[in-house]
């Protein structure tokens, strides 16, 4: 894998299952098999978390699994960050890799897009590429939020900008 | 199809134009246009009123482009965006600070009607890339009594991936000629590209082919920023986009495949990308295959029409008869991996790798088949988060 993560999520990522059907929201039968394959892959991941005490985030999906929602968390200083974050599957994914949104946080950092969208590194969409298409929502938080919240939360915090919620 | 109105309707700065005139008078906003047609540019410049075209993404290259074509007379302008106007984007052309805070598509319909009221206009504000944005944007696009494309051509002005492999899906799906536009992200280099279902590489067959900037990647700062941009890059981006848009639609020139912009060397690499026979998208294959049966047809005609005449290679005959253009040498047949692998033009590069995973990876990580049904997991999964 190439730079642009540290070695403890290249460790982390490598763990979550890989998912083998190519299927978006428009192919109505396979998204259902895709979505199956999601879950575990998802279930499998908090679990890991669990096991080793860094549990950092929870997930829901709508019925139809196209629209998800979850708080995610990070502790600074032995307090507890929470927000809320939200996004859809794109209409081409798995080969558009879904926009995670925090829209609590719009305007609270550049490296967000309006509505709260939240920068993904340079590293991000061409390794989500590179393995389309058996990364999937647990790889795109493991790989793009958990890197995001790291190193922009203790960046907000010094600048006054977000206030813990423990 | 109803065409929507401009939110904040003005009164037209003139009456509509019935016929384009080229008197060289002081009062006829298409003198120096129509001169194109005097001066045997063009052969028929007032076709340009009948064609349509669907400018996606209003940022600092599509509004420019939109504006373009509302000064040439285009016909009939198609709009998407789903932002507003802010005053962070004050350093492009085009918006003005009263515009802010309104919808980047209503403000440049207000604006280009006042610049031009020959011109239909209709502002979708939308954003394709969701579910549901999908379907509207195809269905914007689509003439509902025949279901084919109501448009000439669409320009992709986005700024990222997903906007445009959702542009590149509902081009397959309409068999519709789109134009790709891009600038990088450090503001100093941009691109254009031509795609043609079937004829060229869809924004699927290989990776998206960029400039290479010449800045080590490592070397550029990105701590609290997210993109550059400059007015002059994306101007001339605008201009290298709409000047092929013209030449398309009003056939004279050269329509140039791919042409880069590298402006720190001021480097302008062209090229042409041949669509890739395992491309992975299946409408790709689908319309390579039909593109070929009617290259061939289009040769057995010109053979049985012209059969003194030595006939050039089946392949490069269509490209020269509809674009007139040079064909560059064919890349490198093969796998996927291998042709992206390929030597490109000097100064040229993928912005994404292949996709790739060794099977025996795949066959060990993958997700274990298992027979739970969906809503069991999607109740595990709710369980783990209480
Ligand atoms: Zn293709
Ligand atoms: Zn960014």
């Amino acid at each position: 894998m190439s730079a642009g993560w540290d070695s403890e999520t290249k460790e982390t990522v490598k763990k979550i299952p890989l998912l083998t059907i190519r299927a978006g929201p428009r192919d109505k039968e396979e998204w259902g098999k895709r979505l199956k394959e999601e879950l575990q892959a998802l279930i499998k991941y908090i679990q890991l978390n669990k096991a080793t005490d860094s549990d950092w985030f929870t997930i829901t999906s709508g019925k139809d699994g196209t629209t998800w929602e979850g708080k995610c968390w990070y502790i600074h200083n032995l307090h507890k960050y929470e927000f809320s974050f939200e996004f859809d599957i794109p209409a081409t994914y798995p080969a558009a890799s879904p926009e995670i949104k925090i829209p609590e946080l719009d305007g609270k950092t550049a490296k967000m897009y309006r509505g709260g969208a939240i920068c993904l590194t340079v590293h991000f969409k061409p390794l989500w590429a590179k393995n389309c298409p058996h990364f999937g929502i647990a790889h795109a938080l493991c790989l793009g939020l958990a890197p995001w919240l790291a190193a922009e939360i203790p960046f907000m915090i010094d600048e006054g900008a977000i206030k813990t919620s423990s | 199809m109803s065409v929507q109105q401009p939110s904040s309707q003005q009164a037209p700065s003139r009456p509509r134009t019935e016929k384009l005139s080229d008197a060289v008078v002081d009062t006829n906003p298409y003198s120096r246009l129509m001169a194109l047609q005097r001066m045997g540019i063009v052969k028929n410049y007032e076709h340009i009123r009948s064609c349509t075209v669907a400018v996606v993404g209003m940022g600092g290259v599509g509004s420019v482009a939109a504006e373009m074509l509302t000064r040439c007379g285009i016909g009939r302008l198609l709009m998407y965006d789903y932002d507003k106007v802010e005053l962070a984007n004050m350093n492009r052309l085009f918006f003005r600070p009263e515009h802010c805070g309104m919808t980047k598509t209503d403000a440049a319909a207000v604006t280009l009607a006042q610049i031009n009221p020959d011109v239909a206009l209709e502002p979708f504000t939308m954003n394709i890339t969701t579910l549901k944005g999908f379907d509207a944007f195809k269905a914007s696009l689509t003439h509902t009594d025949t279901g084919k494309s109501r448009v000439d051509l669409v320009l992709a002005c986005v700024d990222n991936y997903e906007a445009r492999i959702t542009i590149n899906q509902v081009c397959l799906e309409l068999g519709q000629i789109w134009m790709e536009s891009g600038v990088s992200e450090d503001a100093v280099s941009g691109h254009i590209q031509v795609i043609i279902p079937g004829d060229t590489a869809c924004f699927e067959c290989v990776p998206p082919l960029v400039v290479a900037s010449g800045i080590d990647e490592r070397t550029l700062k990105r701590e609290g920023v997210c993109a550059a941009s400059l007015p002059t890059t994306m101007g001339i981006v605008a201009g290298l986009l709409v000047q092929n848009v013209l030449k398309h639609l009003l056939g004279f020139g050269q329509v140039t495949r791919y042409l880069g912009y590298a402006s720190l060397q001021d480097y302008f690499p062209t090229m042409a990308i041949r669509p890739n026979p395992e491309c992975i998208n299946p409408l790709c294959r689908q319309s390579q295959a039909a593109f070929k049966v009617k290259a061939e047809q289009e040769a057995a005609l010109q053979a049985a029409s012209a059969p003194e005449e030595a006939a050039p290679a089946k392949a490069d005959l269509h490209e020269a008869n509809e674009w007139g253009i040079e064909v560059v040498a064919d890349e490198p047949s093969g796998p996927a991996a291998s042709r992206a692998a390929a030597a490109l033009p000097q100064g040229l590069e993928y912005s994404m790798p292949v996709a790739s995973m060794d099977a025996s990876n795949l066959n060990r990580d993958a997700v274990e088949s298992n027979d739970d049904k969906l809503e069991d997991l999607m109740a595990q999964l709710n369980a783990m988060s209480k």
